[in-house]
């Protein structure tokens, strides 16, 4: 499958009521990358998804370009992508086969090769013996693996994923996940996939570009976003975060101690890098409010003075009970700059 | 009590038909079953008024096709677009149900009635039958295009690469077929039961069953016109319930 370098310089959507679904923004998905556009609802997410793949038409000045072909002007049918929607939208009065195919019949591909390409796709997603059965009569994970098969069955420069295991429920969309994953590194394409569950990001993409109000606020893999978040956005949407307030000095007080002397917008630290230790001089002491076992580890709630209740995640054979006095310590490289409250 | 109650209405709803029905088939309806029974009034129906029943079968299936050729464009066009115009337009569509038929039929034979071939014709109450009967066709087919499903089908379709028309003829129509064949069923049943309009459109020579009805009804025999009743239910009933049983397949075919 060939590989297209996506390149978005400038790329901006205003609708006709004045509402900016995108502000100008910028770029790049490398060859054969995954990359997740990650964000809240109305975070631009899915308009910027749409501007790849024309269904909707960019504001002027936007430039889109596909290896070095400008296609900001080419319409959705003769721009070559390959898309997945929300809803799969598989054509229900046909069967699985003949969604697969439509793509290739629409091309003029002769009825033979149509017959080839749609059985090798049929094996690759496991759809085997339900070649005649119409999408009403599938599960939601077969006609996920239907939607896909359909897009990249024209050979398309680039793939489109909407949102797509946000349609199933809990326990499949987590086995789905990994096995979308996985068929998107065979097939080797570059795709862009919208999400806006962090866990689906992590797991299918190679980098994510955090989003939000319509820009993107960090692109990075997903490791180095979740360390070392560049804006708090980031640090809050990607996983749980505890929020210390600084007091009227700007210093951020935990547990008889003060953690930073001028934070004023105060600082952010997640459940796990918080340490729990023995009641230690020097140390910001705590009391355990709650404990709770969630099987791989525990997750402790305690009140430390001059701050809300913390979370903490510690490890399973953690000692300490409801009442306990612990002692904490929270590296210093671990604690994230917070945002200027809204 | 109460099941009595339901009884009785049910009788009273049922009996008018029973009766009427009946007086097809008895020698003289003011001496009841008494005088004994015929089938002479159906023959004489029969000779007299049996084209009525194929053009109007005819005639009720073009004005299908015809509202199919000019609703479903339409529909879709009115699905998809927001503008104050379009809903001008939808509105004028739906005036003709709301005006009397016959005041719709005098405004065609003011200005059409003066094409003596035209005015002449089954052509010219096909078009009335259309212009009364395609806000039905539209309406019901609109509301299957105004589904958000339906806009990502053409979404996913012109990804795939598809150009309108072969997205319009392979996936959008296709998909709100339901809804299409809802829509026959409705113009179908209006243009074989319409009286209004026709009454004022027709000639001897194109006369419709509900004309007819209405002719036999005015001058001749009671048993005659009950004759012509029973003529019409076993014509139009079978057909309608064929009709129905499609339309249910085709639900059951393709519904999500």
């Amino acid at each position: 499958m060939s590989r297209t370098r996506i390149a978005v310089t400038h790329c901006a959507k205003t609708y006709a009521d004045g509402t900016r679904g995108l502000l100008p923004t910028s770029l790049v998905v490398e060859p054969g990358e995954v990359l997740a556009l990650l964000g809240p609802s109305g975070c631009g997410k899915t308009t910027l998804l749409r501007l790849l793949a024309g269904l909707e038409s960019a504001d002027a000045g936007s430039v889109i370009r596909f290896d070095d072909q400008d296609v900001t002007a080419r319409p959705a049918e003769r721009r070559g992508v390959g898309m997945v929607f929300q809803s799969y939208a598989l054509f229900p009065q046909m069967t699985v086969q003949a969604n697969i195919g439509y793509g290739l019949r629409v091309r003029g591909v002769p009825a033979e090769e149509v017959g080839r390409r749609v059985g090798e796709l049929v094996d690759l997603v496991r759809l085997g013996g339900l070649e005649h059965r119409r999408p009403a009569e599938l599960s939601g994970g077969q006609r996920q693996r239907v939607a896909l098969a359909r897009a990249v069955a024209t050979r398309p420069r680039v793939l489109l994923l909407d949102e797509p295991l946000a349609a199933l429920d809990a326990q499949l969309k987590e086995r789905l996940r990994d096995e979308l994953a996985g068929l998107l590194r065979s097939l080797g394409i570059t795709a862009v996939h919208v999400t806006h569950d962090q866990q689906e990001a992590f797991a299918i993409a190679d980098r994510l570009a955090v989003m939000q109000g319509g820009a993107i606020v960090q692109v990075g893999d997903g490791e180095t976003l979740y360390r070392r978040p560049a804006h708090p956005f980031v640090a809050e949407f990607l996983g749980r975060v505890n929020r210390l307030h600084a007091d009227a000095g700007g210093a951020v007080p935990l547990g008889g101690q003060c953690l930073a002397p001028h934070a004023p917008h105060g600082l952010l630290v997640r459940p796990e890098d918080i340490e729990i230790t023995a009641p230690l001089p020097g140390r910001a002491t705590a009391r355990v409010l709650h404990r709770s076992f969630l099987g791989d580890r525990l997750r402790l709630r305690l009140e430390a003075q001059g701050q809300p209740p913390l979370l903490v995640d510690a490890g399973r054979d953690c000692p300490w009970r409801v009442g306990d006095a612990v002692g904490l310590h929270i590296p210093a490289e671990r604690l994230m700059p917070a945002a200027p409250a809204a | 009590m109460l099941a009595a109650l339901t009884a009785a209405v049910a009788l009273f709803l049922v009996a008018p038909m029973v009766v009427s029905v009946m007086a097809a088939f008895v020698v003289n309806y003011n001496r009841g079953l008494a005088s004994g029974l015929t089938l002479r009034w159906l023959e004489q129906v029969w000779e007299v008024y049996g084209a009525t029943v194929g053009a109007s079968l005819l005639l009720a299936l073009g004005c299908v096709a015809m509202t199919i050729v000019l609703g479903v464009p339409c529909a879709w066009a009115l699905a998809r677009s927001r503008s104050r115009a379009a809903r001008l337009f939808e509105e004028l569509l739906t005036l003709p149900v709301a005006v009397p038929g016959l005041a719709t039929a005098l405004a065609l034979l003011l200005v059409y009635g003066g094409h003596a071939d035209f005015r002449q014709g089954f052509g010219f109450i096909l078009v009335g039958h259309a212009v009364f009967t395609l806000p039905f066709m539209v309406r019901t087919v609109a509301a299957a295009f105004a589904r958000r499903e339906l806009l990502a089908l053409d979404e996913a379709a012109r990804t795939l690469g598809a150009g309108f028309g072969r997205r319009f003829t392979g996936v959008l129509v296709p998909a709100v077929l339901p809804a299409i064949v809802a829509g026959s069923l409705m113009v179908f049943t209006l243009s074989i039961g319409e009286f209004n309009l026709t009454w004022m459109l027709h000639t001897p020579l194109t006369r419709t069953l509900p004309v007819g009805l209405a002719d036999s009804y005015a001058s001749m025999r009671i048993e005659l016109g009950s004759a012509y009743t029973f003529v019409f239910l076993a014509v139009v009933l079978p057909v309608l319930w064929a009709l129905q049983g499609i339309a249910a397949l085709l639900q059951k075919r393709i519904a999500p």
